[in-house]
């Protein structure tokens, strides 16, 4: 069966004023029906930028200079923006980290859900009430047909991204782009729309992307990772190998950096200096100015992501 | 190490009162109109003690009052009752000019690098203001000296000091943040969440620095954070704060391997772990907003194994066989097991 999602060497560039930057790339990565993918990364790798781009939504000054992504056998890059509306938030959804900032807060919960509905389906209003107060139901929102009428101040913030997952069911796509879905909620929030999310794909078959920084997020819910660092994939392989065997060295950096994996020393593990800006990417591997085992060719050469012998998808130079 | 007491707590309490003006308190309520206050308990009743050399963490999720219980203890909000003791002298109520010989040995290291420095300061400036302020006596040579001992204790090249803070990362701008703690040689640092902001790699970089600053300058924290995994690896001792209260206090390490109040349980099984499947424990609802406090146990509308008595009863903190303290019903008549 064809995959769900295929990205073909995609490269997004910014055009400043003085050069253009590239924010992304030459990334390539599939996602087959009712896969979940986690793209891991720290602030400024791409992740969110990789996201946008999927669903076409790069705004200028950036814009997608070369590649292709494919859903269900169709090139979005290549789709207008009458097109690309058929399938945002129809086929594909996402969903955001701060559910303050992404609901109106001058409208009820039932005034943008019902709107979400009738723009993508002709229906009338009483249906797509119904619809709304069966997805309410769905994400476990008590109540549902009293809290349509309310509004995004009278929830609390786990509330508030259930109902930003609500939306996103609405109209049943087939993947959901989840970026950095619970990083503004708290410990035990998160674990809930953890295993919500999770439910929510097993039962409905959904393919899910979650951009997140916290690789243990990931390594719960996802079957598959992607390690991003300075717009590039630097590893990509099933989540139980990347999380018990890294083999990029800086995923093994990023591992070592936490303090679970610090054993009986009190000191942690620390990868030198920090991640580069766009602008100031070094030639040939991008880890190459933070790597401990650099050698010459590093320097001079980029290691492209290919498979490796133990299956792993790796882009450095030293892995077998 | 000796165990000596550096600051203790002893039913600290601070409330907020958020009802505004007189006008904004009158509320239409049984046909009548009568005035309310409301008041947000921020902190209620928490006590413990910090030894000298520990690190301290108070863990708990948004809006527990971890901050608020820094920020009190810092002197920089006054408590509503209760005390605060640095070296068995009370500091709480003291007025500005008596505090101060306390403030030289008390520093606070704020979450977000990019608010707690000054844009339009170099960060020459920035480090010089706190040694102008409370060693007025030292010549500019001896300034210049200190400026330099902490840049390089820090990590930060001295060369730089003439630059501003948008000159640096985010993880640079902590270091001066740390920096600037430092100038005045205090003993004891609050960190209120002083990694949050950062990228896992630059957080493994402060914690680092936080640590080995501690062994070198024999420091003492009180380390405020809402990530567990790193509160285990850097503290002494844990404080589990839950609606303004203290739930459990006790040693890391036996508070991590047995908790025992239901919130510490469910927090403690909610923190994702690396290559394990989810197992969490469920707690119904969301935190009560801390206006209107359930009566009773303030865990009481979450917990799963509450009886008729956390209805009724606050618990009190009681010292548990090994040396911890919990505050729960279930814990001290032994049902809960």
């Amino acid at each position: 069966m064809a995959p769900l999602l295929t990205i073909n060497h995609l490269n997004v560039d910014f055009a400043l004023r003085s050069n253009t930057l590239r924010a992304i790339n030459d990334v390539s990565l599939s996602i087959e029906q009712g896969e979940r993918l986690g793209i891991v990364g720290e602030s400024g790798a791409g992740k969110s930028v990789l996201g946008f781009s999927i669903i076409n939504l790069i705004s200028k000054p950036g814009y997608i200079e070369s590649g292709e992504v494919i859903f269900q056998g169709r090139d979005l890059s290549s789709y207008s923006d009458e097109q690309m509306r058929t399938i945002r938030g129809n086929q594909i959804s996402m969903i955001f980290q701060d559910p303050m900032m992404t609901l109106n807060p001058v409208l009820t919960i039932g005034c943008q859900m019902r709107e979400t509905l009738m723009a993508h389906q002709k229906i009338s209003a009483d249906k797509a009430n119904e619809i709304c107060i069966k997805k309410l139901r769905k994400v476990y929102i008590p109540s549902p047909e009293k809290r349509l009428k309310q509004y995004p101040h009278e929830f609390s913030g786990g509330m508030r991204q259930r109902i930003v997952i609500a939306i996103s069911l609405l109209t049943d796509p087939s993947l959901i782009i989840a970026d950095e879905p619970t990083t503004a909620l708290d410990v035990t929030i998160q674990a809930e729309i953890m295993d919500l999310l999770l439910e929510l794909c097993k039962t409905n078959n959904m393919g899910l992307i979650l951009i997140t920084h916290d690789l243990a997020v990931v390594s719960q819910i996802s079957q598959r990772i992607a390690v991003m660092y300075a717009g590039t994939i630097v590893e990509l392989g099933p989540t139980s190998q990347i999380s018990s065997s890294p083999q990029h060295p800086y995923t093994i950096g990023l591992l070592n950096a936490l303090p679970q994996r610090a054993g009986s020393s009190k000191r942690l593990n620390q990868i030198p200096g920090v991640m580069p800006g766009l602008a100031k990417i070094p030639a040939g591997c991008p880890f190459s100015n933070r790597c401990s085992l650099v050698e010459d060719l590093c320097r001079s050469k980029r290691p492209a992501l290919e498979a490796k012998q133990t299956g792993i998808q790796v882009a450095c130079h030293l892995v077998k | 190490m000796t165990s000596t007491v550096l600051v203790s707590i002893r039913n600290l309490v601070k409330y907020f009162d958020i009802s505004g003006g007189w006008l904004e308190q009158l509320r239409f309520t049984g046909g009548r109109i009568v005035r309310q206050r409301d008041v947000v308990k921020a902190v209620n009743n928490v006590s413990f003690d910090i030894n000298r050399g520990e690190t301290v963490s108070v863990v708990g999720e948004s809006g527990c009052g971890k901050s608020t219980l820094a920020r009190t203890v810092m002197g920089l909000y006054p408590p509503n009752s209760g005390e605060i003791y640095y070296q068995g002298k009370r500091i709480d109520g003291l007025s500005e000019k008596h505090l101060k010989p306390y403030r030289t040995k008390m520093q606070m290291v704020f979450q977000d690098p990019y608010a707690s420095l000054n844009p339009r300061m170099t960060v020459e400036k920035i480090l010089k203001e706190p040694i102008r302020f409370h060693h007025p006596e030292m010549n500019r040579d001896m300034v210049e000296e200190k400026i330099i001992h902490v840049m390089k204790q820090v990590g930060i090249d001295p060369d730089w000091r003439d630059r501003h803070p948008h000159e640096f990362s985010g993880g640079q701008r902590q270091r001066i943040s740390i920096a600037r703690a430092l100038t005045i040689d205090p003993d004891f640092i609050v960190a209120d969440e002083p990694i949050a902001a950062l990228d896992v790699s630059i957080q493994a970089q402060i914690l680092n620095l936080l640590m080995e600053l501690q062994q070198d300058n024999n420091l003492t924290y009180l380390f405020i954070s809402h990530d567990l995994s790193v509160v285990r690896h850097i503290s002494d001792k844990v404080a589990v704060m839950y609606l303004g209260t203290l739930c459990e206090f006790g040693e890391t390490a036996q508070l991590f391997a047995g908790p025992q109040h239901p919130y510490t349980r469910a927090l403690l099984s909610a923190i994702p772990k690396i290559g394990e499947r989810f197992s969490h424990t469920r707690l119904q609802g969301d935190v009560p907003t801390p206006i209107n406090l359930p009566p009773g146990c303030v865990f009481n509308t979450r917990c799963p194994h509450a009886k008729d008595v956390c209805l009724r009863h606050l618990p009190d903190l009681t010292r548990q066989q090994d040396g911890s303290f919990v505050a729960c019903h279930g814990v001290a008549e032994g049902w809960l097991a």
